[in-house]
């Protein structure tokens, strides 16, 4: 059966260069790179080689890349790291659409003391500017909010933001994991003291992430116990996967221009062709500030996992904000936050692209879909109230 | 990704009676999109009583759609005195099981069962009204079904009864509740936390003080999970005046939310005869 992949926000299949470039690191050069001798000791230049890596992709010197475990730990760090750091219990600003990475720590943080803000958006998924600004505050510490959506592909203006944060001096914290290797990133231009990123999201194996920490950037380490990492981050490095995500991003700045061109052109043109052929459908979201490679459609009257479940069975892999996927009885928090109606929140499917998907894709979803929309419509209670209202 | 049993993806992929009948005997509706499930059933009975033909329509999950099917197929040549004995648990076991968080599905399909009879025998609406108190004010879920669910089911846990029906799947506010009901039903003493002892003799300044920081504390924080806001108005001895704002102000909950999410934590940290006022602005 084919298997087509359109859930790339989740993960991302991992770049056979990625793969090739770690290889020799399981097996010959395995050592720990703070070993005084040749044998481990030859490793760390590796390790530096692929911070270099990641620093150009993101406009960084190679001392501000801090790596980590995973995009959550970068976030947990960023914030509780400069909550720690401005001492007492200040005021955290955060969005009400922010990955769980972010919301559950600023949540847990105002849990021992700390006041917290959370920004709302609108039906768009977009913030008020205005309402940032009048939250910040003389002891806010540090302000958390995402470059681009999970689930939605929402862009928010983040060179706005940065100058009004940056303005009243405050500390300005990103989570750039959808962002970083699928659109340009240049922290010089877009002046944030610390971004989020992570490898499986750019065609690494899950287990390594990073952090950007502006120089000068005051910030406590979330784990203690070596100097490793600059004394910021204690723990071996995960050698073969630091290697990895430099090797990652070296072919993200490669590909970048042409595949997101390339990409973009089949996300609208599935997208597209779910508005044509389907009916009760609406696109969640600002369409016109979004990443190029995310889709989120709410089918109205049916059931997120309905849908999923039917996909798989023609190889489909997607997600859904639907409250059924993901175990909770409630639709997706960032759904909820847009004030999208239950009708179609419940109903909502995510498709996410990356450059290993093929028109052939889009055509089998294409084939796929309206046939399963149309079975789960015959199958619903409400899609005959709606026909009789409409006769 | 849920481990559903082959009968579970069968029933899912193949759905049986699927579908209206032609003036129904009974009908039963329950559930509704803001919930994220929902099921209409219809029977027909022959001349000796027995349900002859059943039909549903579903909107829900792979398992909704399952446990739906199911429970057409296990009625069918019913009495209505059979039918009325099936329980949630019968559709679960007919279908292999099913996941703990998806119990919910074969307790809708028993309640659009019940609905449908109560349609036939009474003539009663096929929708449920919510009759009795309601505990769970997101999921609508009344004291009647949570103790009913615990004794079918012979539920210990709030997760449980969640799991269930829902009830204290949404904002968390009525877990305490459903605490005391299951301890009830099982005969358990209730473990009641005491609220914590409200300071004495305060001035109205510094009781005003008080509501401010409380509203601030615990009761903002949850309107704003869901885009919501309270103003205080003003404090005339032990009334408080509020407004509500943004979401709040057009909920049709709201009136819940004032009791459950508004008065009570007042009532916990300012005083306990503490009595909340809406003032449309």
């Amino acid at each position: 059966m084919r298997n087509v992949y359109l859930d790339n926000n989740a993960t991302t299949m991992v770049a056979p260069e990625v793969r090739d470039a770690m290889t020799p690191f399981f097996e010959e050069l395995w050592g720990n790179p703070s070993s005084i001798h040749t044998f481990g000791g030859q490793v760390g230049k590796y390790v530096e080689e692929a911070r270099e890596r990641v620093a150009a992709l993101i406009g960084a010197d190679p001392s501000e890349i801090i790596f980590t475990s995973c995009g959550s730990e970068s976030d947990n760090m960023a914030v509780r790291g400069a909550v720690e750091a401005a001492g007492g219990y200040p005021h955290i600003i955060t969005t009400r659409v922010e990955h769980p990475a972010v919301l559950a720590i600023c949540r847990y943080l105002e849990s021992r003391g700390c006041r917290l803000t959370e920004l709302g958006v609108d039906s768009k998924g977009q913030l008020d500017l205005d309402q940032l600004k009048d939250s910040l505050r003389a002891d806010t510490a540090i302000v958390s909010i995402m470059w681009a959506n999970n689930e939605t592909g929402v862009l928010f203006p983040i060179d706005q933001i940065a100058q009004i944060v940056k303005g009243a001096g405050c500390i300005l914290h990103t989570d750039a994991v959808q962002v970083v290797g699928k659109l340009p990133v240049n922290v010089r231009e877009t002046p944030v003291d610390m971004l989020s990123l992570a490898g499986h999201k750019l065609h690494t194996p899950k287990g390594v992430g990073a952090l950007y920490v502006r120089k000068g950037t005051k910030l406590n380490p979330l784990i203690h116990g070596g100097h490793q990492e600059g004394g910021k981050r204690a723990g071996t490095e995960n050698v073969p996967y630091i290697v990895g995500l430099g090797r990652a991003c070296d072919l993200a700045a490669v590909n970048m221009k042409e595949e997101m061109i390339r990409v973009k052109t089949m996300r609208d043109r599935l997208e597209d062709g779910i508005l044509a052929t389907c009916s009760d459908v609406r696109v969640n979201g600002d369409r016109e500030h979004r990443l190029p490679n995310t889709s989120n459609v709410g089918f109205e009257y049916i059931e997120g996992e309905a849908i999923l479940l039917m996909l798989d069975e023609v190889g489909i892999a997607a997600s859904s904000g639907s409250a059924c996927t993901s175990g909770s009885l409630e639709p997706s928090h960032v759904m909820r936050a847009m004030g999208v109606p239950f009708t179609a929140a419940h109903g909502s499917i995510r498709f996410s692209l990356s450059r290993y998907n093929t028109d052939e894709d889009i055509d089998h979803t294409l084939k796929h879909l309206p046939q399963i929309v149309k079975r789960l419509r015959e199958l619903s209670p409400f899609v005959q109230q709606v026909g009789a209202r409409r006769e | 990704m849920w481990d559903y049993t082959e009968k579970v993806i069968d029933h899912f992929r193949n759905p049986r009676n699927v579908g209206a009948i032609k003036d129904p005997d009974g009908v039963g509706e329950v559930g509704s999109l803001a919930c994220g499930d929902a099921l209409k059933l219809m029977f027909k009975l022959d001349d000796q009583q027995r349900i002859a033909d059943v039909k549903f329509q579903t909107f829900g999950c792979a398992s909704a759609i399952a446990a739906s099917s199911a429970l057409t197929e296990i009625i069918k040549g019913m009495t209505l005195g059979e039918a009325e004995k099936v329980t949630n648990k019968d559709i679960a076991e007919y279908l292999g099981g099913l996941p703990e968080q998806k119990m919910h599905c074969s307790v809708m399909g028993r309640e659009a069962l019940e609905a449908a009879i109560r349609n036939y025998r009474t003539g009663e609406s096929a929708t449920t009204e919510l009759e009795g108190r309601v505990v769970c004010t997101c999921f609508g879920v009344t004291e009647d079904e949570i103790e009913r669910i615990v004794r079918d089911n012979n539920l210990s846990t709030v997760e449980e009864v969640t799991n269930y029906c829902k009830a204290g799947g949404g904002c968390g506010g009525c877990h305490g509740e459903i605490a005391e009901i299951i301890s009830r039903v099982r005969g358990e003493p209730v473990q009641v936390e005491q609220p914590r002892p409200a300071p004495k003799r305060i001035t109205n300044i510094e009781r005003i003080k008080l509501i401010e920081e409380t509203l601030e504390r615990e009761i903002r924080p949850r309107l704003r999970q869901d885009g919501g806001d309270i103003e205080l108005v003003d404090v005339e001895g032990n009334r408080v005046l509020v407004s509500f704002r943004k979401a709040c102000a057009q909920c049709p909950a709201a009136k819940f939310t004032m009791k459950d999410v508004v008065e009570a934590p007042l009532r916990q940290f300012v005083s306990p005869d503490i009595v909340v006022e809406e003032v449309k602005p």
